[in-house]
């Protein structure tokens, strides 16, 4: 064929057509393979609330239970914890719990449905490690004046005993409280509560 | 076959071949390039005659590479990438299958060696120019193949399933939870689950052993077909292709082979003694190449006490927990300052504006109120800027030489100061965080980062030594 009887326009449509077609047909080849990565059903229907004989556990102490493969703490406050926190909001970064890290019912000072049980998620709002128990009132290496809480291995950030964080540490945001509910005075559901209570 | 002749095969450097051998060559060259290949990579590539002590890590890279698919391949005859059985498996190899300790303790060395190596071979080209133009292209093949290599080391360090593998992984994935708005979904895609689980680990073991791998091999042909194309640099930062004698052979240049493969091997030979000795009597290195945690199953309702990792992430590891909040405004004065001295400095108008313009928005990223992104993101953003800003080098650096024999003060006092900095970075990456280790942290990261964005400054105001017509020895 010479090049005279070239119709060039028409040229010019089919190689842009054909180019954009089999580029989006490229690119329509990537979803299932994206999609083969995102959770699977079962994976989405692992996950079932956890329940919680709470009697045995003394003043003072935590118990770290696995819920959605996640370490969920519960901690029995003793009034001298408790009035630790209060005292604790000038060290805090976020001391009224104003971002929602928590639901309604635990949106309180003590970040709580009943003030003595603290039930949060045990991952530091970093970047997922989950921060160590330091109950104790004593000079640490990482703050000498510490009040008791949770410090985080892996990055330092430092938590109250109501998992609020500490002001100029990595982790920006408290420890997230899961949803949970009371069925008695010592048995609690974590990853279920009463909507709209 | 209605193909041409080839033109006589060309057999420099060795003997003369019996008529069979030569017989079978030209029947392959007829039909694939190989003779060819072999002159254009070996025999008549012409490499400058003085390369020194700091050209071995290119082929060590190689070696190194070699050893990890092939003791790979073997790992994966036994490993189980399970979350169940993964652990077990790992010990089954340890103790049950022969030399099973021996492969694995290659694999693991080969780890750290790869790291060792390529952190002396990037050196090299940073006191070298090496990046310089017109070899560009290869530094950017060599960072995507830095990029690569850190990609597979975190994939297979998933894979013993132990307690540094979980919580590594379990950082590293959050690091991208922290992006803005798709952060949490594209997190959840990357781990296939919620949580770390059986999935994550599945899939790691794909990346680590097939899709990783494949990119590499890729971009280490791109690498060396690049190297070759422009030709080598060599320790003066002289271009040995501007003088060639009557046949168009480089003055300054020998045959890769047989001067440098021989040289290598002596390279070689050194490098298999000390890499055995790790392998044979320390392949722990002290918890450096295997931590210690990493021989407890991985638990995912309890974080080690100190968690760290492995020793060739911890300079970026730093520079990420460096960026808390009260850092922020440091970093935002440190980029007012930056734009301000791209705007006195920079003679297009069009530069000065978009040095203000991208500077005010940075600082409003920052430190502007309702506007500004957390510490946590910029942490990350600032650990990722600081292993991609290498990629810049070719146009930061704009010295009128290349090599450091030549550069003036300036330039070798800075990357004097970039090589302690990069250490004690890496020194404080292991440490568990204090007060001091963190302002250190914070000082080192302003260094790391001055180091490449004032290059353009400093190393065009260097008093810069002449450079030689030719190559010395």
């Amino acid at each position: 064929m010479s090049e005279q009887n070239t119709d060039q326009g028409k040229r010019q449509f089919l190689v842009t057509a054909t180019t954009v077609a089999g580029g989006v047909a490229a690119g329509a080849t990537a979803v299932p393979f994206v999609a083969s990565m995102l959770p699977s059903e079962r994976a989405k229907a692992a996950g079932a609330p956890v329940e919680v004989d709470l009697s045995t556990l003394a003043p003072g102490e935590r118990v770290t239970v696995e819920w959605q493969g996640k370490p969920v703490w519960i901690v029995r406050r003793t009034k001298e914890m408790l009035d630790t926190i209060r005292a604790n909001d000038s060290h805090v970064a976020d001391p009224k719990s104003q971002k929602k890290m928590q639901p309604a019912y635990a949106t309180n000072e003590m970040r709580a449905i009943k003030e003595e049980f603290l039930v949060v998620v045990g991952i530091c709002t970093h970047l997922g490690c989950s921060p160590v128990g330091k109950f104790a009132k004593q000079a640490e290496a990482f703050d000498p004046n510490w009040q008791g809480g949770f410090y985080c291995p892996c990055h330092g950030s430092l938590f109250d005993l109501a998992g609020r964080v500490y002001k100029n540490k990595p982790a920006p945001d408290n420890l997230v409280v899961p949803p949970h509910k009371y069925l008695s005075d010592t048995r609690i559901v974590i990853g279920e509560d009463t909507k709209g209570a | 076959m209605a193909s041409a002749p080839k033109e006589p095969v060309q057999f420099s450097g060795a003997g003369p071949l019996n008529a069979p051998i030569s017989g079978v060559l030209t029947w392959v060259d007829q039909r694939f390039p190989l003779m060819s290949l072999w002159r254009d990579h070996l025999s008549q590539y012409y490499a400058p005659k003085n390369f020194n002590f700091w050209y071995f890590f290119g082929s060590l890279a190689m070696l190194v590479l070699v050893i990890q698919i092939v003791t790979g391949i073997f790992l994966v005859m036994h490993y189980k990438p399970s979350a169940a059985e993964a652990f077990a498996s790992v010990e089954y190899i340890m103790r049950d299958v022969p030399a099973g300790w021996f492969i694995r303790y290659m694999h693991s060395t080969g780890a750290s060696a790869f790291f060792i190596v390529i952190y002396l071979h990037m050196f090299r080209g940073l006191m070298y120019g090496s990046y310089r133009q017109p070899r560009e292209l290869i530094w950017i093949f060599g960072m995507l193949i830095y990029l690569c290599l850190m990609a597979e080391a975190f994939f297979g360090y998933l894979l013993p399933w132990g307690q540094m593998s979980f919580w590594g992984a379990q950082v590293i994935i959050n690091l991208f939870d922290a992006l803005p708005l798709i952060g949490p979904d594209l997190s959840t895609w990357i781990r296939g689950d919620f949580v770390i689980s059986d999935a994550t680990l599945n899939r790691f073991f794909a990346f680590h052993v097939i899709a990783i791998p494949l990119v590499l091999l890729g971009l280490v042909a791109a690498h060396i077909m690049a190297l070759h194309e422009v030709g080598s640099n060599n320790p003066d930062g002289v271009e040995i292709k501007q003088h060639k004698d009557a046949k168009g052979i480089p003055l300054d240049g020998i045959p890769f082979h047989p001067y440098y493969t021989v040289k290598d091997i002596v390279g070689v030979v050194v490098f298999l003694f000390l890499f055995f000795g790790v392998v044979f009597f320390m392949p722990e290195m002290g918890g450096y190449f295997l931590e210690f945690n990493n021989f407890i199953p991985a638990d995912a309702l309890k974080t080690p006490p100190h968690i760290a990792p492995v020793w060739y992430f911890t300079p970026y590891y730093s520079i990420l927990r460096a960026i808390t909040e009260d850092f922020m405004l440091v970093l935002a004065i440190g980029v007012a300052a930056y734009s301000l001295l791209i705007w006195l400095t920079a003679r297009n108008q069009l530069v000065k504006m978009a040095a203000l313009a991208i500077g005010f928005v940075v600082i409003v990223l920052m430190k502007g109120g309702p506007l500004a992104i957390e510490a946590k993101v910029w942490g990350v953003a600032m650990m990722g800027a600081a292993t991609l800003i290498f990629f810049l080098l070719p146009w930061l650096d704009r010295s009128p030489v290349k090599s450091i024999r030549y550069k003036g003060p300036r330039f070798k006092a800075a990357l004097t100061i970039f090589v302690i900095v990069f250490l004690v970075l890496g020194y404080y990456g292991t440490q568990t965080v204090t007060p001091a280790g963190t302002v250190i942290s914070q000082i080192g990261t302003l260094i790391y980062f001055s180091f490449f964005l004032l290059m353009p400054w400093y190393s065009a105001m260097d008093k810069t030594k002449p450079v030689p017509d030719r190559v010395t020895m």
